[in-house]
């Protein structure tokens, strides 16, 4: 088991080397003149040259990428071209925001895809099955921004117009300041995300579900003449539940790390808008800086994904 | 369609039907279960209808006699500039540039539908050939294949496509393979797990037996077997690279203009949507009619090919 963990955990700072390094050619490789951006366009070429320095852009680039590693090796992600900020307080700053988006995404589409899968595994080929289905992949056939701006001009447009105010077209409370207005701020998001992500959901909850009411322990529980919720929530989802908790852990990983257009649509200032907006102004460190925090999120998740399936089945346990 | 050993899918439909006499093959049980299913009847109408207005594009372009990209100021636009709504002039109305949105829309399918299908074969060829030989050879070449595809599957893929196409330039093969880099390897692992336990079956080790060689053993022994996962998996990759390329487009990262693609016109549209509803709501019904004809489609097929069959599929960047 430790060495199973200790082969993850290095495979885990493996991708994010590689990841790190990729975006770090691709910088170099893109025509790229961030100098030029920060000293603006009437700069001399002297004050471009001193930006250059000032930057660390003059030297090499081999000593760029070895004082880049050295300084992460350290902890230490460097400074935003712009704000001169350090990174790392910039990432803490937008993280709260994603988190709050992906976290109270994660528990609608979780009720709502868990719930329509149950439904539909209990009666399968049903009203209630087939339409569920086209109902959860009308969601998964629209792109994000689509959902998010229909949901922006009937919730907030039109019920604006007939002067009922209850949804914000986007911003963001900090749930310390007002729990109430971060909800409120954060409903229209959720749904957004809850729309595009509770087919998945529903499908593999539906499927799973039937794999399991399949099962001889369930027939056995039906024999003793326990009720069918009984033998459906206490006996069965709880089963069926893993292959979506697997689901679960894979997607957080990836939305943890920035919610790129969500974000974008609703003006939520966290760790995907902070990316998109850094790669028009070539802030590279700021770039690094979401990539690295957005592929840990993966890697954790996916480490932590598979310790629970070799805790919970020793057969995947590899040897 | 032939099938070298009955699998998974001819099990289950044997316990399923266990009144059957008459031989029939799993290909053709999955077919009259397809046939007889009204959602994927539609879907399959619908999917014909999107093809066939793709194809006819230009003949009805010409016989309204607006191109795709001919611009109107005069009668497409209103005074103040915005675009003007359906007439006899222009059907479903015109865009923000005063062209005729019928016409875009046309014309829009045929982009749409081959970058979802271009994206789609690319990333399913790349996906078999990787996992099957991962599942196939197994030790180390599984090993590095494997933890490549794992890799891939870790990259935060939109921030990556967005890195990559600021550096390559938008265009429509960069969109196409872009999105196939990042779809490929799902289905790759699919093909490795299935890979590895039809190597174990007694007909593979009947075809050593007789001196097969490996590239035979994999292609014509293994594949066949596969074809049925992998055909949903496909049929589901169309419409989230569709979506993809939709959400591309909404980044500034799509098929670069006057290329119209249904992606391109509703981010064009989202300027627009409070004075002229036609904008967005036609290319968007295009895009959501094609999108969940294909995902109803392809649920239907698995279903129909396994009736117990697992996940699959993905969004396309949230």
């Amino acid at each position: 088991m430790a060495r199973f963990l200790a082969r993850r955990l290095l495979f885990g700072l493996l991708v994010l080397w590689i990841v790190s390094g990729a975006v770090f050619v691709l910088f170099f490789v893109a025509p790229h003149d961030p100098a030029r951006l920060i000293a603006g366009k009437l700069a001399t070429p002297q004050t471009i040259a001193l930006v250059n320095h000032r930057l660390g852009l003059d030297r090499p680039l081999s000593e760029q990428y070895a004082n880049f590693i050295w300084r992460l090796l350290h902890g230490d992600l460097g400074y935003s071209y712009y704000s001169n900020a350090p990174v790392s307080q910039l990432l803490a700053s937008r993280l709260p925001v994603t988190v709050s988006l992906a976290l109270g995404g994660a528990v609608l589409w979780l009720v709502v895809g868990i719930g329509v899968g149950v439904a539909a595994a209990r009666r399968p080929h049903s009203l209630v099955d087939r339409g569920g289905a086209v109902l959860m992949l009308a969601g998964l056939s629209m792109p994000t921004f689509l959902v998010g701006l229909l949901l922006i001009y009937f919730l907030f447009f039109r019920l604006h117009l007939a002067g009922i105010t209850w949804f914000p077209p986007g911003g963001y409370v900090p749930l310390t300041q007002d729990p109430l207005g971060w909800a409120q701020h954060l409903l229209l998001p959720w749904v957004t995300l809850a729309a595009v992500t509770a087919a998945t959901y529903s499908r593999l909850t539906r499927s799973s579900m039937l794999e399991v009411l399949g099962e001889d322990y369930i027939r056995t529980a039906r024999s003793k003449g326990l009720s069918e919720d009984r033998v459906v929530y206490r006996h069965g989802l709880r089963s069926a539940l893993t292959p979506v908790v697997t689901l679960l852990g894979i997607d957080l990983g990836t939305l943890l790390g920035g919610v790129i257009v969500t974000e974008q649509v609703f003006g939520l200032p966290g760790l995907g808008q902070l990316a998109w907006q850094s790669v028009p102004t070539q802030d590279l460190p700021v770039i690094i800086g979401t990539v690295l925090v957005a592929s840990t999120f993966i890697v954790v998740a996916n480490l932590l994904v598979d310790l629970g399936y070799a805790l919970l089945d020793p057969r995947v346990r590899p040897s | 369609m032939t099938v070298t050993a009955p699998g998974q899918a001819a099990a289950d439909a044997a316990a399923a039907r266990p009144g059957a006499i008459q031989g029939r093959g799993p290909w053709r049980l999955a077919w009259e279960r397809l046939r007889r299913d009204p959602v994927a009847i539609a879907s399959a109408v619908t999917l014909v209808l999107i093809a066939v207005a793709a194809v006819a594009a230009p003949t009805v372009a010409h016989a309204i006699g607006h191109g795709p990209d001919d611009q109107y100021p005069t009668i497409g636009l209103t005074p103040a500039g915005l675009p003007v709504g359906p007439s006899r002039t222009f059907l479903l109305g015109t865009d923000n540039l005063g062209r005729d949105l019928l016409v875009r829309i046309l014309y829009g399918a045929r982009i749409s539908l081959m970058v979802g299908v271009v994206a789609t074969v690319l990333a399913t060829v790349a996906g078999v050939v990787v996992g099957l030989a991962a599942g196939y050879l197994g030790g180390p070449a599984d090993l590095v294949l494997s933890r490549f595809m794992d890799m891939v599957l870790s990259f935060p893929y939109l921030l990556l496509a967005i890195a990559l196409v600021s550096v390559f330039g938008s265009s429509l093969t960069i969109s196409m393979l872009v999105i196939a880099f990042f779809s490929w390897a799902a289905i790759g692992r699919v093909v490795r797990g299935q890979a590895l336990s039809i190597r174990e079956k007694e007909y593979v080790e009947a075809s050593w037996s007789v001196g097969s060689g490996a590239m035979r053993v994999m292609f014509v022994d293994i594949l066949p077997n596969l074809l049925a996962p992998v055909l949903v998996l496909a049929t589901l990759l169309v419409p989230a690279a569709i979506v993809f390329e939709a959400t591309l487009s909404f980044l500034g990262l799509g098929v670069p203009p006057p290329t119209p693609t249904w992606g391109g016109m509703l981010s064009d549209s989202l300027a627009f949507y409070q004075v002229a509803w036609w904008f967005p709501l036609f290319p968007g019904l295009a895009l959501l009619a094609t999108t969940l004809a294909f995902n109803l489609l392809g649920d239907s097929v698995r279903d129909a090919l396994d009736p117990s069959a697992g996940r699959a599929g993905g969004g396309g960047g949230r």
